[in-house]
């Protein structure tokens, strides 16, 4: 797959603080890249930084191949951004907010009317399309900011706190649009958050930043295997095992029991390719095996180990 | 340069300007009392006050008539000559009021206001250079204020002709200072009005803070009228042009600044 954003020992501070520290790291296209932190961690910072809109201190980073310092108005004809708070022209309708903003991205003006029907359709919000913003709930704002980020269709979406202060309903509805960019319509996503839930729905991909630098990155699982070295298992049986078959577990080297709970064992494995061995080790030995189940480690157990160890290799 | 997203960004500010109704009620109190209300007055007064002699008007405007109008009081009866002085001449710097007003109004929503409510930062977002950017917003706050003040002058013109053609026997306005001032005065005045909003704005947070700056601009339209009145300076043609390059140079050394102040990075750490 293609590199679509590139940082190379990124570097932004300000006279009294550093908000990026040295950053380097990759999105390659059509991933949802989650980058992950508490605020103030240099999220939004860094979204300036990729979009050229701020001038990075030192080091480089590089959208579609083009340099962030020097490419600024072409990277960002090229990404749609939503910024932490919608941001809209309150007095204008919805239909006026989206019109604007695709005549500043070139959309020829007989197509701009065809688009923004098109993406108020998109979102939901057709009905509403020639009231004043100002009406409109936060959650009907938020997707209107979204249909505004979409206007020009751009293939990058840097998304900075998608659902901040929507409610569940809203923020599902939020998660489902997103979700859709990314599968149906194949588009890079670089999602700032700090709901470590919504992450683990819709991330390919995830970096931890805290002050400005990385802590951690990869997908969840490539994050769980390098920080915890052991995979923890479930093993249900119909009825409850014989001490051979728990035996059978414990007898393989790598694998630990750690309860046996009725007509479950608890055990974990340092490898995930020593199930398929234990399985036919406890059928062997009669048990009647029901239900296995590794158990993924949460982002949010993931999370809370780096900033507890404060990092990890990257 | 993309004149397009100047063009939008112009419309759009103009756009967002006209939604706000104390925008609209201000511009409509001066445009009564600039362009309607003092004309009708000045007109009438001679109509009005029954013991209004010619002695009277001239004795009152005596003291007011710049010296190159000297020459006017052999030509026009009393009545007249009170009209044209003080329409013709006297009134005229305080027309600038209009420009400067609406210009400080408009440039106070395109720069703080946008950052007081946060819309800013998307226009930010978009390939937009920083030049465009400036000029769109520029342009956005200048060009009402320019063609609102040339409605106001036609409808002031219109006024002073009709309610003075009793006393005057003729269609006597615009006098060619006043068409002067409206070409190159009042363009220069516009601009001077965005200029220093934008200087302020850095300083300000929110839209009412930057336009209450803005209103000791009035002043100089006060001391142009006062250094009329008092004889220390006439706006005949040739010295409107001069005031208005003047005024020009000033603009250009504050855009000056203002262009290093408006740039992207600067912009988005106070959004």
């Amino acid at each position: 797959m293609t590199t679509i954003i590139q940082a190379d020992n990124l570097h932004k501070s300000f006279p009294t603080t550093t908000a990026i520290d040295h950053l380097s790291f990759e999105v390659l296209e059509g991933e949802v890249f989650g980058l992950l932190g508490p605020n103030g961690s240099g999220k939004t910072t860094l979204v300036r930084l990729l979009n050229g809109v701020l001038t990075p201190t030192s080091g480089r980073a590089y959208v579609f191949g083009k340099d962030v310092t020097t490419d600024g108005s072409w990277i960002r004809a090229r990404t749609g951004v939503l910024t932490e708070t919608p941001s809209l022209y309150e007095r204008l309708t919805a239909k006026k907010n989206l019109s604007f903003f695709g005549r500043f991205y070139g959309i020829p003006d007989a197509e701009i009317p065809k688009r923004t029907d098109e993406m108020l359709s998109l979102m939901h919000l057709s009905d509403r399309a020639d009231e004043p913003v100002g009406g409109f709930s936060k959650g009907m704002k938020q997707r209107l900011a979204i249909a505004r980020a979409l206007m020009h269709d751009p293939p990058i979406l840097f998304l900075d706190e998608p659902t901040s202060g929507l409610d569940p309903e809203s923020s599902r509805q939020v998660e489902d649009i997103i979700q859709e960019l990314a599968s149906d319509e194949q588009k890079t996503i670089f999602l700032c958050t700090h709901n470590l839930s919504q992450a683990e729905r819709l991330c390919s991909k995830v970096a931890m930043l805290n002050t400005g630098k990385i802590l951690a990155q990869g997908s969840i699982q490539e994050l769980s295997r390098r920080l915890f070295s052991a995979i923890p298992v479930e093993m249900e049986f119909l009825h409850e095992p014989s001490p051979a078959v728990i035996q059978a577990v414990r007898n393989t080297k790598g694998a630990t029991v750690d309860s046996v709970e009725g007509t479950t064992i608890l055990f974990h494995v340092t490898d995930k390719e020593l199930i398929p061995s234990i399985i036919r080790a406890v059928i062997q030995e009669g048990g009647d095996l029901f239900r296995i189940a590794p158990q993924d480690y949460s982002l949010e157990e993931i999370y809370f180990t780096v900033q507890r160890q404060g990092g990890m290799t990257v | 340069m993309n004149f397009r997203i100047i063009r939008a960004l112009a419309e759009k500010d103009i756009e967002d300007a006209l939604h706000n109704p104390i925008n609209i009620y201000g511009a409509l109190i001066i445009s009564f009392i600039f362009a309607i209300l003092i004309p009708v007055l000045i007109t009438q007064t001679p109509s009005f006050d029954p013991n209004f002699t010619g002695q009277e008007a001239f004795d009152e405007i005596e003291a007011l008539i710049p010296p190159p109008l000297v020459s006017l009081i052999d030509t026009l009866t009393p009545e007249a000559l009170f009209i044209v002085i003080i329409l013709g001449y006297l009134i005229a710097p305080l027309f600038l009021v209009i420009p400067l007003m609406i210009s400080c109004i408009i440039a106070s929503e395109a720069f703080v206001g946008e950052k007081e409510r946060k819309t800013l930062e998307p226009l930010l977002y978009t390939p937009a250079t920083d030049t465009e950017l400036f000029l769109g917003k520029i342009a956005a706050a200048m060009i009402p204020g320019i063609v609102y003040t040339w409605m106001n002058f036609l409808i002031f013109a219109l006024i002073v002709n009709i309610a003075g053609l009793p006393i005057m026997g003729s269609f006597w306005f615009p006098t060619m200072n006043w068409i002067v001032m409206m070409i190159f005065l009042v363009p220069v005045i516009s601009l001077l009005g965005v200029s220093v909003t934008i200087i302020i704005s850095t300083r300000v947070k929110t839209f009412m803070e930057a336009y209450q700056a803005t209103g000791i601009l009035v002043l100089l339209v006060v001391g142009l009228m006062i250094a009329q009145s008092v004889g220390l300076l006439f706006l005949s043609p040739g010295v409107t042009v001069l005031v208005s390059l003047v005024v020009l140079v000033v603009d250009a050394l504050l855009i000056k600044i203002g262009i290093k102040i408006f740039s992207r990075s600067e912009q988005i750490t106070r959004v």
